[in-house]
């Protein structure tokens, strides 16, 4: 019935109800502009001060008070490619391998384990991060591409071997959101009709070919989808990276050299920030917002065209 | 299709095969790596004076984590408290008033879209309003903090549950003239309870492991959680980052690590409990 309508006939209890559950949902709406509109007022003095510069500086000097968010802004971008990098092929992987491959029992087990695991706490990556995996990056995985494989000619694998840094970063990133892309694909994956595949398959197709040419067509806005939401938790994550990437405000190619993230700025500065640098602080957390809100909305985009192609499910 | 050998084709389905089922023992690999190393650090630390005392400052022999532990579960709970209420009687409104309006398709994305924002911009935009404003940290503030998180899952898991009722079932509630909110809650709730209680023990899982949003609102504190409203509250994911980072003594950052194996201990239970009541509910 349309709600127009139905209005009319509500008696006094009714028509509160309704209302009062409208309020409610209309919260997120409420809350979602207000951290656009707090966050800018409050880097209102930031923006006047350095103007678009901002963006481009890599200054971070707390005794002049100079700032630039270069340094943040490249360390996200970089890390978050390099985590990309890795989880997409290879969650398309495990999700092909779920829905495809794995015997019926495997499979069950092997997704409701992926399920559990998209839901343990970021911390817990940083942990193992800083305790296990930096001295593993440094004793082994950093000497091996730099001299083992010779890339230390290369810019991206040269400098000093610390562990800490973009590239374990971008690793602990690309674990963190693996099992998350490889459910939402699985999901995607297995809303395909089986009447379109068993046709493929009926023509004589490989489960190759049928994936490349018919469950991956037929999904390809779902797994866009799947990705964009991954990027989107990788972009923000703060917890993960903050103990591994190193807290050095600076553009740097090499992927040894530590950097820092928008997240890991806002949680490191955060305690100690007076002033103009509190208000550089809440500039940067205004640009994580506005990128992570264009990531999200590409992703529901697509995602909510599979959603009504299938019929929901996803 | 490009005409290809059938030896090209078979070789390059048998490449494809080996390749998925290795990104999956990876994958496997790795995550499995991760918890038995969360597990085997966390399990030393377990000992009586781990659950019974307090956290203590840097160097004080017998730490625990006690306070954190009451501390989180104050947080989480409040957020519960504020974000719970909210959600569901926003998801009644998606399901039962809006559910191909203008108005509900625009609060739908947006709940989406919010799900996905990073925790730390929700902790900002709290310390804005509620720290900035009171000029001091609370529990009270991270339980916001939470809530906020919390809401638009919330939101979106009622929608979905309650649509998943049959109309029939709303149809001869109305028919023999309850009213609109009686029937929402007292039939599309009871047949609706499986997945509700799910989406909300889910959404708590979800919170509980945060620590981003915690950091610019309950901060931490080594005494106990007396006054939630007004002073840092002491919590397990902050005391985890506290310990782990700005921590020289191994002793603390083993602690941490305990620290760890109860929030993903707790958060992993959640979870399967979840799984198993909505399995049964289904059936």
């Amino acid at each position: 019935m349309p709600v127009k309508k139905m209005r009319k006939v509500l008696s006094l209890p009714d028509s509160l109800f309704h209302w009062l559950t409208m309020a409610s949902a209309l919260m997120i709406i409420v809350l979602m502009i207000s951290f656009f509109a707090q966050l800018l007022w409050y880097s209102l003095p930031s923006i006047r001060e350095f103007g678009w510069g901002f963006v481009l500086s890599q200054e971070w000097d707390p005794v002049r008070n100079l700032y630039g968010a270069a340094g943040a802004i490249y360390g996200t971008l970089v890390t978050t490619l390099i985590a990309m990098l890795i989880a997409a092929p290879l969650s398309f992987g495990i999700a092909l391998f779920l829905v495809e491959f794995a015997p019926p029992y495997l499979s069950r087990v092997l997704g409701q384990a992926i399920d559990l695991l998209a839901a343990v706490p970021s911390i817990i990556y940083g942990m193992w991060g800083l305790f296990v995996f930096v001295p593993i990056m440094q004793k082994h995985v950093q000497p091996f591409l730099a001299d083992t494989l010779g890339l230390k000619a290369l810019p991206f694998f040269s400098g000093p071997q610390m562990g800490f840094g973009l590239l374990t970063s971008g690793i602990i990133l690309a674990l963190m959101i693996l099992p998350f892309i490889s459910a939402v694909m699985r999901d995607v994956f297995r809303m395909v009709p089986p009447v379109v595949k068993e046709s493929a398959y009926g023509t004589g197709a490989t489960t190759w070919e049928v994936t490349a040419d018919v469950t991956t067509r037929y999904g390809m806005q779902g797994l866009l989808g799947a990705l964009f939401l991954g990027l989107g938790r990788a972009i923000g994550e703060t917890m993960a990276v903050l103990f591994i990437i190193g807290h050095v405000q600076q553009v740097s190619f090499s992927l040894f050299a530590p950097g820092t993230t928008i997240s890991a700025t806002l949680a490191n500065n955060f305690a100690e920030a007076e002033g103009i640098s509190k208000s550089v602080l809440f500039e940067l957390g205004l640009i994580l917002l506005v990128i992570s809100f264009l990531i999200q909305i590409a992703a529901q985009y697509w995602l909510n065209k599979v959603r009504r192609s299938t019929g929901g499910g996803l | 299709m490009r005409k290809r050998g059938l030896f090209f084709r078979k070789s390059m389905d048998l490449s494809v095969k080996i390749i998925s089922v290795l990104a999956s023992l990876l994958g496997v690999l790795f995550l499995l790596w991760i918890l038995f190393v969360v597990f085997k650090m966390g399990f030393k630390t377990f000992n009586w004076d781990f659950f019974t005392q307090p956290t203590k400052p840097y160097g004080v022999p017998n730490g625990g984590i006690a306070n954190a532990i009451i501390g989180t579960v104050i947080i989480t709970s409040g957020a519960a408290l504020m974000g719970v209420p909210l959600g569901l009687l926003g998801g009644i409104y998606l399901s039962e008033f809006a559910r191909s309006t203008k108005l509900g398709n625009v609060i739908r994305f947006s709940a989406n879209v919010m799900m996905g924002l990073p925790s730390i911009i929700v902790g900002l935009f709290v310390y804005i309003i509620l720290v900035y404003t009171t000029k001091h940290f609370s529990g009270f503030a991270g339980s916001v903090a939470l809530a906020i998180i919390m809401f638009p899952v919330i939101l979106r898991t009622t929608e979905d549950m309650l649509a998943m009722v049959p109309n029939a079932l709303r149809e001869s509630a109305l028919a023999i003239g309850t009213p609109r909110w009686k029937t929402t809650l007292d039939i599309l709730f009871r047949a609706a309870k499986g997945g509700l209680i799910t989406g909300v023990l889910l959404s708590i899982a979800r919170v509980s492991g945060e620590t981003a949003p915690l950091l610019f609102t309950a901060l931490w504190s080594n005494s106990w959680p007396l006054s939630y409203f007004s002073e840092p509250t002491a919590n397990l994911t902050v005391s985890i980052t506290e310990y782990a980072t700005n921590s020289p003594f191994e002793s603390m950052q083993l602690r941490a690590w305990g620290a760890a194996l109860l929030i993903t201990a707790a958060v992993l239970i959640l979870n399967i409990t979840c799984r198993t009541i909505f399995r049964e509910a289904r059936r």
